[in-house]
């Protein structure tokens, strides 16, 4: 039988009931195995998807087979390929590089647990992603939301508990704010599929009601997003995860949600209430500018190289937004396109500091001192990634920083003022990416006598992977570039 | 006259709200929170919503109550008087409540027959459960069938929970800590063990008549899960826990839950290999609806399974945790 | 005005309330099990938000009778996703208790100004 049409239920599905299944896997390292080979499928489904996508198809399905708004529908255009490349890819890499680093920090009793909370966790961003129905999302955000807290609890020592209970907390917040904000168009339009309410939404002649829920939205998936100031969670949730967790959640979590924000804003809202566009901006913009110096600076003076890069990702994210707040054609293909690059260079970073984290317990700076030493391999990774997240050219931060400016330039009089913006955060982001070269390469180490080895050949190996990919799509940016703007075609045509 | 007392209750439940904050006592405040979910469940009696009323005494009054209490007995039971974070919670709290008001303008009256709500798909279900699936519960023909992905979704949701209670409490108690299993529970108090004996085979039985008359009545595999756990934690309760998970080993709770859990979704993928959609129950019999009724019943029994299986572990993993000296 | 009117308001203002009190108590209050009696709260606002607006005047829970004619039945769709959400909501409570638990073990406390000092 042909399984193409059902591939994006498959997408989601695998993970998800392979999820239970994983918990039978007792014997040592089988429970890794069989997540890692799911992840891969799934990765694998994402990329056929992608592919056909990028041919100009369109996937939808009617769940149960009841068509769309009486059933649940799920649509897959250029922007959510080009999300479920990211989430699939960042785990499956993540997954492939854990074992070494997993079996140290999490008790091996305990790992079949751990692994199906990572395969849940990676369903529900998938679902999310898929899904074309606003209270569907909101049932797979929690998906992905409970099985991430119980992967950040899995935490090394007791600050990964407060720190995993914020984000219980405001995660669970920002959930909250979302379901009265799907509620209230709800009542006003009688429908939960996203289309369908783009269509009746215009119909509306008290528009009270709606914008409260425009205003609910965003700011609960601002909040799941991470955007500035709402990002009090992700410091100590990425610095105190098990390392592997952070590689994965740091390269797509915050990004499904800040994509959910975008679908369902430019989907629903932005043709249909009158001056919606301009509140977008007028609300999103300031954040996001906030949010790229201030964050661009605490990553600075950060001690910690786990919080610096936390920092550093609340910062990237504000580039996305501020991508996204143009309401333009190049904007979003920028945001779209920074997306993915940000992941790459981020999830990079991280991977090389599970590398670290394999021989060292404290990853201050400080303690990190000379290590390129004992690991040239890990350190090398990492000095490519960071290029990457700078934005050098020849690595594929660049493309999207460049599209970033370009789209910039358009904004009339702003523009020479958000140019100079993204140009000092990018001097920053050199400032910390700098810290750490220095730190690895320059410094002396507190223990001369301490000599090891390499990490472990399985990590090393992924972390070099991810590294040259963020060299190949620097000179190769074709194919998620095509994906990017046909998204940021589809999103301003709101077809999506 | 249902007005009147509707008012009444939304009433109390504004005053037990307060009282809720008020209270230092977190013993007291878990007690006011579980009479909260009751006027809640009752409320929603009165909005017509029956299996909704049936799940928040269920899940709200019941099991949330008695989670809260075997978490407080491994923590403390006070609250300190601190005084900090006031200012912003007031400045956030006012915000909103200006929001809330802003949306009152133009909102629907209740009740309309002719608001937005009541027009769109609502008639379509009410038209179309009587033709497409022939049985009378509409509620559960859209939770188990047109809407039965978000069920799926929902089970996967209670899956996540008790797999992470059991990831987070998995690691050993501090030392020190002292637990004896078989001295808990209420065996020496002979009225509320006889009385309580007496309930648990009706609370049970009641869980299964909920369980398989969902497509007739209010009910369903949550209510009938989260019916059947409440009865073994009322076992748990009377006779310690040791007794309770002899009756009732973690393994066979845990089987629950993965068996649930693959039963959905084992539905879902039969329908995939009969030529159907994902969950699309139709294909599984010659005659659609009855094929319909099938796919609901085994899918409504994979959700009592993995909740009942879910809810119990859960309450075990604190019930069963040695207590911080 | 008439009765039915009052209550629907009634319904919205109680739902603004519990929900403005259950927030407060979240942000407020510094204790851990506190906060989440407080998200429970605030929760069960939503909860009681969505199934007002499932209310049809002079309707009856939305089950189908044989036989009987002119039927008018509550909206059965926000009483599944509400069905759904108090689920969620179980689900979120009995995580954040175990973290709670885990929270005292490691630190001796449940007072979020203590466990800052502690680190």
């Amino acid at each position: 039988m042909d399984l193409t049409p059902h591939l994006p239920a498959l997408q989601v599905i695998v993970p998800m009931l392979f999820s239970p299944l994983v918990l039978l896997l007792k014997p040592r390292g089988l429970a890794w195995a069989g997540a890692t080979a799911v992840a891969l499928l799934s990765f694998a489904i994402a990329l056929n998807m992608a592919i056909a996508v990028a041919d100009g198809a369109h996937f939808k399905y009617d769940m149960g087979g009841w068509e769309a708004p009486y059933g649940i529908e799920l649509s897959v255009g250029a922007f959510s390929a080009l999300l479920l490349l990211i989430v699939t890819g960042a785990a499956a890499a993540a997954l492939l590089a854990s074992r070494p680093s997993v079996d140290r920090q999490i008790e091996l009793e305990r790992q079949p647990l751990f692994y199906s909370a990572w395969l849940l966790a990676l369903a529900g961003l998938v679902g999310i992603v898929v899904s074309a129905d606003a209270f569907n999302i909101f049932v797979f955000m929690e998906i992905s939301s409970l099985a991430s807290y119980v992967l950040i609890a899995g935490g090394p020592d007791r600050r990964a508990l407060p720190a995993v209970f914020k984000y219980l907390i405001m995660g669970t917040i920002g959930a909250t704010f979302y379901l009265i904000g799907v509620g209230l168009v709800y009542m006003m339009t009688g429908t939960l599929n996203l289309a369908d309410m783009a269509a009746r939404i215009g119909g509306v002649t008290d528009i009270n009601p709606l914008l409260v829920a425009a205003g609910f939205i965003t700011i609960g998936l601002a909040l799941k997003a991470a955007v500035f100031p709402l990002h009090v969670w992700v410091p100590n949730a990425y610095a105190h995860a098990p390392h592997m967790v952070t590689v994965f959640l740091a390269a797509c979590a915050t990004k499904v949600a800040i994509y959910v924000l975008i679908r369902f804003d430019f989907w629903v809202f932005q043709a249909n209430l009158e001056q919606h566009a301009l509140q977008f901006s007028l609300f999103l913009m300031p954040l996001a500018l906030l949010g790229i110096l201030v964050a661009s600076a605490v990553a600075v003076f950060e001690g910690h190289i786990k919080r610096l890069l936390a920092m550093s990702s609340v910062a990237q994210i504000g580039y996305i937004v501020l991508g996204a707040s143009f309401v333009t054609e190049s904007g979003l293909t920028a945001a779209s396109s920074h997306m993915f690059n940000h992941a790459l260079a981020k999830g990079g970073l991280f991977l090389a500091i599970a590398g670290l984290g394999y021989h060292y317990r404290d990853l201050s700076l400080a303690q990190l001192a000379g290590a390129a030493r004992n690991m040239p391999w890990t350190a090398a990774a990492m000095v490519i990634c960071g290029f990457s997240l700078i934005g050098i050219p020849g690595t594929a931060g660049f493309i999207s920083k460049w599209l970033l400016i370009n789209a910039a330039l358009d904004e009339g009089r702003l523009a020479w003022v958000l140019v100079a913006i993204i140009l000092v955060s990018s001097l920053m982001a050199l400032a910390y990416v700098w810290r750490i070269i220095e730190t690895l390469y320059f410094k002396t180490p507190v223990d001369e006598e301490a000599v090891h080895g390499e990490a472990p050949l399985q990590l090393l190996l992924v972390t070099w992977l991810v590294a040259i990919a963020n060299i190949f799509f620097g000179l190769f940016p074709q194919f998620p570039l095509a994906l990017s703007s046909a998204a940021a075609q589809l999103l301003l045509r709101q077809t999506l | 006259m249902i007005i009147i007392f509707a008012l009444f209750l939304l009433s109390l439940l504004v005053i037990t709200a307060l009282a809720i904050v008020r209270t230092k006592n977190l013993f007291v405040a878990v007690m006011l929170t579980s009479i909260f979910s009751l006027l809640m469940a009752a409320n929603f009696f009165i909005l017509d919503a029956a299996d909704v009323a049936l799940t928040e005494a269920a899940v709200g009054a019941g099991i949330t109550t008695v989670i809260f209490l075997s978490a407080l007995a491994l923590t403390v039971e006070r609250e300190k008087k601190v005084r900090s974070g006031r200012r912003l919670a007031m400045v956030v709290v006012a915000i909103l409540a200006t929001i809330m008001i802003y949306a009152t303008f133009d909102k629907p009256r209740l009740g309309d027959p002719e608001a937005p709500v009541h027009q769109h798909l609502a008639p379509w279900y009410l038209e179309n459960t009587p033709v497409l699936m022939d049985f009378p519960n509409v509620v559960t023909a859209v939770l188990g069938s047109f809407r039965g992905y978000d069920t799926l979704g929902e089970v996967f949701v209670v899956f996540a929970a008790s797999i992470g209670v059991l990831f987070i409490l998995g690691v050993k108690p501090p030392e020190g800590s002292s637990y004896d299993p078989e001295a808990s529970g209420l065996r020496h108090h002979l009225i509320p063990q006889v009385v309580g004996r007496l309930l648990i085979p009706f609370i049970v039985l009641f869980g299964l008549y909920v369980q398989f008359h969902g497509e007739y009545g209010p009910g369903g595999g949550f209510q009938a899960g989260a019916l059947i756990a409440s009865g073994v934690i009322l076992y748990a309760l009377l006779e310690g826990e040791a007794a309770a998970l002899r009756a009732v080993p973690q393994s066979v709770l845990m089987g629950l839950v993965i068996g649930g859990a693959c039963l959905y979704g084992a539905v879902g993928i039969v329908c995939v290999l009969l030529g159907g959609n994902f969950l699309e129950y139709s294909v599984l019999a010659s005659d659609p609806a009855k094929g319909q009724q099938l796919g609901i019943l085994l899918i409504e029994a994979g959700v009592g399974m993995a909740v009942c299986g879910a809810l119990l572990t859960i309450f075990h993993a604190f019930a069963a945790r040695p207590m911080r000296s | 005005m008439n009765l039915l009117e009052l209550l629907g308001y009634f319904n919205y203002w109680v739902f603004a309330i519990v929900l403005t009190v259950g927030l407060y108590t979240v942000i407020a209050k510094v204790n851990l099990v506190k906060k989440l009696i407080g998200l429970s709260i605030f929760q069960s606002a939503v909860f009681l938000m969505y199934i007002t607006m499932d209310k049809v005047e002079g309707g009856t829970a939305p089950i189908i009778q044989k036989g009987v004619e002119n039927q008018v039945f509550s909206n059965p769709l926000p009483q599944v996703l509400i069905l759904t959400a108090i689920v969620v909501g179980v689900s979120t409570l009995s995580l954040g208790l175990a973290i709670v638990v885990r929270i005292y073990e490691a630190y001796g406390t449940i007072e979020e100004n203590e466990i800052l000092d502690a680190d």
